[in-house]
């Protein structure tokens, strides 16, 4: 065999690898692509892996925002800074109708809430901009029922995923073709765990929000969650404490809850990942309201 | 940092209902503590809930609601686990018949396989299947774990017998690489940790083979092959070629040849964010820079001039049917084979197989859902590809039905068909008329480029019988499987024809030998490695092939002593020669002169076959044999 020694075969190279060649395959046989950019850490590495796989150009696709209107402030402050750093185009979309009319996850119900801001307000900005394809974070290890997902992952014209109808995946062979009335949901980096994660954010030295990090925070805890202040507005009759905490994921702030931490820096997070007990959407209640509760979302049209 | 320099091993699992594949999936996960807390607390809920006294690993593993309700896999799923040494990404696959498609989507990015067999039951039709299905696909590692050991109270008798049954039914199969550990994936006996309840079991246990079986061997670090996906134009001065190295290497200066144009340039810059390589390998999602302006789109090849894959609009393939609707000889199906598309149409159906005992069933009229065999496929346009044996990534494609869209059909390339009227039009040859050919006599290098190796002679001298013709048949077949041009003289294939006017004589003996040495210089020359297996009694007369052979001759001693041989008398000659009934029989009533400075000797009284064949595979390798210098 030539050259052995220049193979040393690093995983998170071929992790990169694989991702790179999605994005450009579906650039190359897709007539409007966009990246749906939900300001977390895995779009943040998403993001780099779409720099990658077309530099020294830009890449050729806008970034879509599916906005609720409850997240962070510390996610808008950063979205518009990194968007603004790196020049891509940033579309943001919403579902203003329920919005408007103060849709709220403990009135409406998790499920409900999610339904129609996140997937109503996705699938609704799909269909306006005519996007035949939108790349997504998701990683199949964040889930039991994202395990099954595809690479590729094929919707109907409501945007739905139906699990025993996928198409066979081989190879590095992606098929591309849709009927007229179908989307496709890309996912390049299906196969990086959460360290992986972690590991290419620290190698790449890759921004992220702040809110990733622990500091002292006055919270509360309700029902196991641990829940900081700050953001909530009023609290009644519940005890205020001071405590280090992070996020270990960022969702919308009346569903996302902060995680008991020390990590400071990139590399606490990464012992902490290694360590950890609890899996990663331990503090979103999206996943804990029943056994299937992502399925169903997914099959709805939920990235 | 220590995890940066961890290695990936896909993996794939294959086994009947109940065999435990889910509960050994769990079982890694969990020894490699790779289970949280959260998902182990849903999952002891689920089991009490459902009635079971410990908790049901195996859940972990269940991913959809359906599939819950039912309580068996159906889709291919993805897991993660890692350890200090390795990640890995396992695709969980069902075993069912009907769902032989998802086994063979788990397969196709494997490197290794896990066949369970549950041990009460031994080898099953199902077991067969997989194994069957595993080679159709090379995937190049293959562990046999046998499961449920502790309701076989861990008995060797057990275990060896599965075995010797599952040993017999693989020789018939194209597999690389197997190993058999006996397992409980339940108590967790020779998973992670040694099981002190079978002192027997010598071998590694499951986690320690998964870590450390080597696997970069196995990729094709030879033929370059570089489809375009897509061409970069960020501005006026810039243009390059994005793509994934299917195979091979390729370096900055190179020569390419562009397909299908066949022009030449040299490459100028390899491309990265990360900056500029002077090299990529196998695997690299690249941008190439290129010497010269040359047009060039999505689909086109880039390769080595010196080293073409087969061009041509006419394939051999084995096929895998994905779709409930069956196969259709009239439709203008869409070939997706690297990053090309082309309309194909099956012009002729050859079999398909029965998966479970690799029966043929000539004379089918199509292919319905999980039907396997082979066909030969017409494009309308060229393609530019190799067998599926040498290199995957050229040798794969999906078909793609052009109503509906799906994914119909996965195939490997054979190769491509090739008709009398074809071979006489130089159009159709297409070995692409633009290529320019170089004058003159084909040089060796130019054999060795295209072959991946350098060409040698392994003489196998030794007693009849002293297991000579066993050793260079193995040996030719593992030269064989791993795709290299390769060769078998021996005693019968020559003594019919070429040398049938031959008797045992010294002087006839002598000729033998010379005609024998001629016509392995003439296979050295043309880039094979060629296993000579004869008695060769006498030292001058091996001298002569030694002569020949410029570099790389590899004299074999295969060494046993006459009383073994005498004893083995696997043919019955010398029982005959003792009793003069066959004249000049080497050892009996004619002198072996044994080598004196042999380049290997084999001890075939202490060393088996396999070991033998892997002795004479490390020579060649030491020597340089399988590496292509530039
Ligand atoms: N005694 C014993 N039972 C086992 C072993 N492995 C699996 N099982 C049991 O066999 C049944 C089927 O196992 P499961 O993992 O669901 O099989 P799958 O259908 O191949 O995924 C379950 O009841 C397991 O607890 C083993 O090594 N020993």
């Amino acid at each position: 065999m030539t050259n052995l020694k220049h193979n040393t075969f690093k995983y998170l190279e071929q992790l990169e690898d694989e991702a790179i060649h999605i994005i450009r395959e579906v650039v190359a046989e897709f007539k409007n692509p966009v990246m749906l950019y939900s300001v977390g850490k895995d779009s943040a590495v998403m993001i780099r892996l779409a720099q990658k796989a077309f530099f020294p150009g830009k890449f050729p696709f806008k970034l879509l925002h599916v906005d609720t209107e409850f997240k962070f402030p510390e996610m808008y402050d950063f979205r518009d800074q990194f968007v603004k750093e790196i020049g891509a185009n940033l579309l943001i979309e919403k579902n203003q109708e329920w919005i408007d009319k103060k849709a709220h996850p403990l009135e409406l119900g998790v499920d409900k809430c999610c339904s129609l801001l996140k997937t109503k307000g996705l699938l609704d900005a799909i269909k306006g901009h005519g996007f035949d394809a939108a790349f997504g974070g998701a990683r199949r290890d964040e889930e039991k029922s994202r395990a099954k997902e595809r690479i590729f992952s094929v919707r109907d014209e409501f945007g739905q995923w139906d699990p025993k109808n996928q198409r066979p995946e081989l190879w590095n062979l992606y098929n591309t073709q849709l009927l007229p009335s179908q989307t496709v949901r890309v996912f390049p980096i299906s196969n990086f765990t959460e360290l992986d994660i972690w590991q290419y954010i620290k190698k790449e030295d890759i921004p992220i929000v702040p809110l990733y990090f622990a500091k002292v925070r006055k919270v509360v805890e309700k029902n196991g969650l641990i829940v900081p202040v700050e953001h909530y507005g009023p609290i009644k009759d519940e005890e205020v404490k001071d405590l280090s905490c992070r996020y270990r994921s960022l969702g919308c702030i009346p569903c996302t809850g902060a995680i008991k931490s020390e990590a400071k820096t990139i590399d606490d997070i990464i012992e902490e990942v290694i360590n950890a007990k609890n899996s990663e959407r331990e503090n979103r209640i999206i996943d804990l309201t029943s056994d299937s509760s992502m399925e169903q979302k997914k099959r709805e049209g939920y990235f | 940092m220590k995890e940066l320099n961890k290695s990936l091993l896909r993996l794939t699992t294959t086994g009947s209902v109940d065999d435990g594949k889910s509960t050994l999936l769990g079982r890694l996960l969990y020894d490699t503590n790779s289970i949280f807390l959260d998902q182990y607390a849903s999952i002891s809920e689920t089991s009490k809930r459902s009635g079971k006294e410990d908790v049901d690993l195996s859940l972990l593993l269940d991913g959809l609601a359906s599939e819950r309700e039912q309580g068996i896999t159906i889709d291919v799923a993805y897991r993660y686990f890692s350890t200090a040494k390795r990640k890995f990404i396992v695709t969980d696959t069902p075993g069912h018949e009907q769902y032989t498609r998802n086994m063979v989507t788990g397969a196709s990015n494997a490197e290794l396989a896990i066949i369970l067999i549950d041990a009460r039951k031994g080898m099953q039709t199902q077991s067969k299947r997989h194994g069957y299905l595993l080679s159709l696909l090379q995937v190049p590692h293959m562990i046999v774990a046998i499961n449920k050991m502790d309701l076989v109270d861990y008995s060797q008798e057990v275990y060896d017998e599965i075995v010797a049954d599952y040993v017999e039914f693989s020789g018939k199969l194209d597999i690389h690489d197997i190993s058999f550990i006996p397992i409980s994936a339940l108590k967790g006996d020779n998973v992670a940790s040694r099981s002190e309840k079978m002192p027997w079991y010598q071998g590694e246990t499951l986690l320690h083979v998964l870590e450390n079986v080597h696997i970069v061997a196995d990729k094709n670090m030879i033929d370059f092959r570089f489809p375009v996906q897509n061409v970069l134009r960020p501005d006026l001065n810039f243009r390059g070629f994005a793509g994934t190295v299917t195979s091979g290497t390729i370096r900055v200066g190179d020569e390419i040849a562009v397909l299908p144009s066949g022009k030449k340039t040299k490459v100028k810059e390899i491309v990265t964010y990360d900056g500029s390589l002077s090299e990529a390998t196998n695997g690299r999602a690249i941008v190439l820079n290129l010497e010269d302006e040359i047009d060039i789109s999505r689909g086109d090849m880039l390769v080595k001039p010196n080293n073409l894959p087969t061009i041509t609009d006419h394939i051999n393939a084995f096929i895998i049917w994905m779709d409930d609707e069956p196969l259709d000889q009239s439709t203008p199906y869409i070939l997706k084979h690297t990053t090309s598309k082309v309309k194909a149409f099956v012009s002729k159906i050859h079999y398909t197989v029965n998966v479970n005992n690799g029966h043929r069933n000539k004379g089918v009229k199509s292919f319905s859902l999980n039907d396997t065999g082979r066909i030969e496929l017409k494009t309308v346009k060229n393609i530019y590809c190799d067998s599926y044996r040498k290199n995957q990534g050229t040798g794969s494609f999906i078909l793609i039905d052009p109503i509906s869209m799906r994914t119909v059909a996965s195939g490997m390339i054979q190769g491509p068909v090739t008709t009398l009227g074809e071979i006489n039009d130089p159009v159709k040859t297409n070995k692409s008329s633009n290529i320019v050919w170089q004058k003159g006599g084909i040089e060796p290098k130019q054999y060795s480029m295209r072959n991946g190796h350098k060409p040698a002679v392994l003489w196998l001298t030794g007693f009849s019988g002293s297991g000579k013709s066993t050793i260079a048949e193995t040996t030719a077949h593992r030269l064989f499987e791993k795709g290299h041009k390769v060769i078998l003289l021996d005693g019968d294939n020559v003594r019919h024809g070429l040398c049938g006017d031959l008797n045992f004589s010294i002087e006839s003996r002598t000729e033998n030998i010379r005609r024998v040495s001629e016509v392995a210089k003439l296979f050295y020359n043309t880039g094979h490695i060629v296993i000579c297996s004869f008695i060769s009694p006498l030292k001058n007369d091996r001298l002569l092939g030694r002569e020949l052979i410029e570099k790389g001759f590899f004299e074999v001693y295969v060494k046993c002593d006459i009383e073994e041989c005498i004893k083995r008398d696997v043919k019955g000659l010398y029982a005959k020669a003792i009793a003069g009934e066959i004249p000049d029989f080497t050892g009996i009533s004619s002198p072996y002169e044994a080598p004196e400075n042999a380049e290997i000797t084999i001890d075939t009284m202490s060393v088996s076959v396999e070991q033998s064949a892997e002795m004479l595979l490390e020579a060649l390798e030491k020597d340089g044999i399988f590496t292509i210098d530039d």
